[in-house]
């Protein structure tokens, strides 16, 4: 096995970058805006996406010896363009520029668009996915054989792999104040794992991690799968899969040109014995309706989650420089537990970096009230209340369907149910931010005012009318839309991941989760993928499947 | 081109659905380009309006030459940022400001009277606020996305990091 992780090196030097070390050495990439001619390539295994899902079911099966073509529709982006600039980093890195929408433009997406998808512009918080999701999926969906017990040998695996350790550096201002906060209201709180490997602690890890210590798929088992005899195409698009029967014949793609923008003109056509879909809980199902999957239960790209998030701002006397440090460190899941799972809605509580683009279109408001914001930029102390969907019929999730055009669109609508939880979400939030020392707080609203005391913000926010475009929500997390259950009438993959009705197709990402999984979706992609790849392996090979691991 | 577009919105109605139709008007009187976003003189004239009072006075420099440069910098910007948008997204946009250049749209659904570069402050702050809460969602949307464009073409220049307290990236590798 080879140790793809990279040694630091001192400030003064200048950092090793694996993707163009591995690209001087060989590695079968090609980047497909610069195709002159239209392609048909074969391999064992074509893998649609190299984040989370696609880049461990990548290694796994490059390591267990089968030819695997991975497709992304990204750049290949590494630690080199790594600027750390959000003009550079949102539109490369980013699906839509960091402006993906849902249908109304109600709530604004976060996802990448880059070799290894979310991972590489992901803040690293990792989190096994927690007991009570699991014990609701066993119940509603069947799934049996995910019990914490049994995943917790692919959770370990893939915490070694990506080197998944608790954070040992105390937490940025940013998110000590939500401990501090947390702890006068006798609130508990806990630090995050992360995803790094000789972190600098610089907090840029939303726009590519400049020096590599982010163990993201893009310098772990993208990597490694290269060096087993993978290729990888990038700027192709997957746009629809060929039936023959019950197997999928082929899969199309389109080139993009040089943007990322507009189809190039060329096609390449991909053919394999399997195919696993990784793209990601917005793209996976709109490929799949795109290719007129089967269907026949109406299930497809329906009870898609977004962890639906909301958003204060607190101004405090110290400066508080929350574009510094790990972004994410300390979290609270206080609110997910105070009411029964399908109860009334739970939120995690955590803390966002704060950058001066993500802050100032973030913001509400505009003229003078948004300039002294700005003017105040280090001072602000930011917390998320980040919904837990999913888990009652009021909460049923969105669903994907096709714009013009064939492009996916996400309609999420918002009910009663969802805004009684924001309400409560923003009320804590303000009251945390009061007693961590808060001159003022503002729920990001477009009705909302800036408040100075806790009293005047209950009053405010209890007052507020909450409906999509005043109240500003958002999500990083996408989840759900090809649903596991081994009962049809519930989803259309099984609980191994098999989509159902097609011989040789698996979909290997978080568009697997049959609910919202409470917490950042990245850990649990990884452990329950591992699983699933490591499965598919020894089907494929008729050998036991490798085990990933760091040497 | 003025005239077919206005003998064109006499037929309809300005009122709530003007802003769907606006789109549909402008691209009657402006065959699509291919469709990247084009950023014409009604764009930059909406824009250059439009930009001071999202941002704020007080963000820009107050000698005139120096301001005209900051907003014209900020066009450029926006301008940028939009080429980043999936093309579908360039359409919206360019048709928002196609609509927002029709007179009788400017007039109705703005509520700004003459043209945009004779619009006063509180004109603008105005129709600004009006759309940040209107009951018609498209004008919402409207409103967000100058103010996300904006404000993000502003803060995302090196040169208006010093005004926030911003040092921006460590220089060793940015």
């Amino acid at each position: 096995m080879t140790n793809t992780n990279i040694p630091i090196t001192p400030a003064s030097g200048v950092v090793p970058d694996p993707i163009q070390a591995g690209l001087a050495a060989g590695w079968r990439v090609t980047d497909c805006s610069l195709i002159d001619k239209d392609q048909t390539l074969e391999a064992d295994v074509v893998i649609v996406g190299s984040g989370a899902g696609g880049g461990v079911t990548a290694e796994l099966l490059a390591l267990a010896g089968l030819n695997v073509l991975i497709v992304e529709e990204g750049a290949l982006k590494s630690s080199k363009d790594f600027k750390m600039r959000e003009s550079d980093a949102y539109p490369a890195l980013y699906q839509e520029s960091a402006a993906r929408k849902t249908r109304d433009k109600g709530i604004n997406i976060l996802q990448g668009r880059t070799v290894g998808g979310s991972t590489t512009i992901n803040w690293t918080s990792s989190f096994r996915t927690p007991p009570a999701t699991l014990d609701y999926w066993n119940k509603h969906f069947g799934l049996k054989d995910y019990t914490p017990e049994a995943l917790a040998p692919w959770f370990e695996m893939m915490e070694q792999r990506l080197n998944i350790a608790e954070w040992a550096a105390p937490p940025n201002e940013n998110n000590d104040l939500l401990r501090r906060g947390a702890q006068k209201l006798g609130i508990p709180t806990a630090i995050i794992h992360r995803n790094v490997n000789g972190c600098w602690n610089l907090g840029y890890c939303g726009m590519g991690c400049p020096t590599n210590a982010k163990q993201s798929m893009l310098v772990t088992t993208i990597p490694s799968a290269l060096q087993h005899g993978a290729s990888l195409l990038t700027r192709l698009r997957a746009e629809r899969f060929v039936f023959k029967g019950d197997r999928i014949e082929q899969l199309e793609c389109l080139a993009l040109d040089p943007a990322g923008l507009a189809p190039s003109g060329r096609r390449v056509t991909l053919r394999a014995r399997h195919f696993v879909l990784s793209g990601g809980a917005i793209n996976s199902p709109a490929l799949l309706l795109r290719s007129a999957a089967p269907d026949p239960h109406g299930l497809l790209g329906k009870r898609t989650f977004l962890h639906p998030t909301v958003i204060s701002a607190g101004l405090y006397p110290q400066r508080v420089d929350g574009y510094a440090g790990a972004p994410q460190s300390v979290y609270s899941d206080h609110f997910l537990h105070t009411d029964a799972i399908d109860g009334p809605m739970g939120y995690k509580l955590e803390a966002p970096p704060l950058h001066p683009v993500l802050l100032s279109s973030t913001m509400s408001g505009f003229g003078a009230q948004h300039a002294a914001m700005m003017r105040d930029f280090s001072h602000f102390h930011v917390l998320l209340a980040l919904l837990r969907d999913g888990f009652h019929a009021d909460a049923p999730g969105g669903s994907v369907g096709l714009a013009a055009g064939g492009a996916a669109v996400l309609d999420y609508p918002i009910g009663d149910f969802i805004w009684d939880g924001v309400r409560r979400a923003l009320l804590t939030m303000a009251e945390i931010q009061f007693a961590s020392g808060a001159k003022s707080v503002a729920p990001v609203h477009e009705h909302a005012g800036s408040y100075t005391s806790w009293d005047e913000a209950k009053k405010a926010i209890n007052a507020l009318p909450f409906r999509l475009l005043s109240t500003r929500v958002v999500s990083a997390h996408v989840m759900g839309g090809c649903g596991m259950s081994d009962d049809e009438r519930l989803g259309v993959t099984s609980s191994q991941g098999r989509y159902h009705g097609v011989s040789n197709l698996s979909v290997h990402d978080g568009s697997l989760f049959p609910t919202s999984i409470g917490a950042n979706p990245q850990l649990s992609i990884y452990g329950l993928t591992a699983r699933l790849a490591s499965g598919l392996a020894q089907q494929l090979t008729g050998q036991p499947a490798p085990r990933l691991m760091r040497t | 081109m003025q005239t077919s577009r206005r003998s064109f919105l006499k037929i309809g109605v300005i009122g709530a659905i003007a802003l769907a139709a606006g789109g549909a008007v402008y691209r009657l009187a402006n065959p699509p380009q291919a469709g990247r976003f084009i950023l014409d003189g009604d764009a930059r004239a909406v824009l250059a309006a439009v930009i001071p009072s999202i941002l704020g006075s007080v963000m820009l420099p107050s000698e005139a030459a120096a301001r005209a440069q900051a907003v014209d910098g900020c066009i450029e910007r926006v301008n940028i940022a939009i080429h980043g948008l999936p093309l579908s997204t360039q359409k919206e946009v360019q048709d928002l400001f196609g609509l927002l250049a029709l007179g009788p749209a400017r007039r109705f659904l703005a509520g700004v009277p003459d043209s945009w570069s004779a619009a006063t402050p509180q004109q603008i702050d105005a129709f600004l606020q009006s759309w940040r809460v209107h009951r018609i969602g498209m004008l919402q949307t409207a409103y967000q996305a100058m103010h996300d464009l904006i404000t993000g073409a502003w803060y995302a220049d090196p040169a208006h990091w010093d005004a926030i307290g911003y040092p921006g990236p460590i220089k060793e590798l940015s």
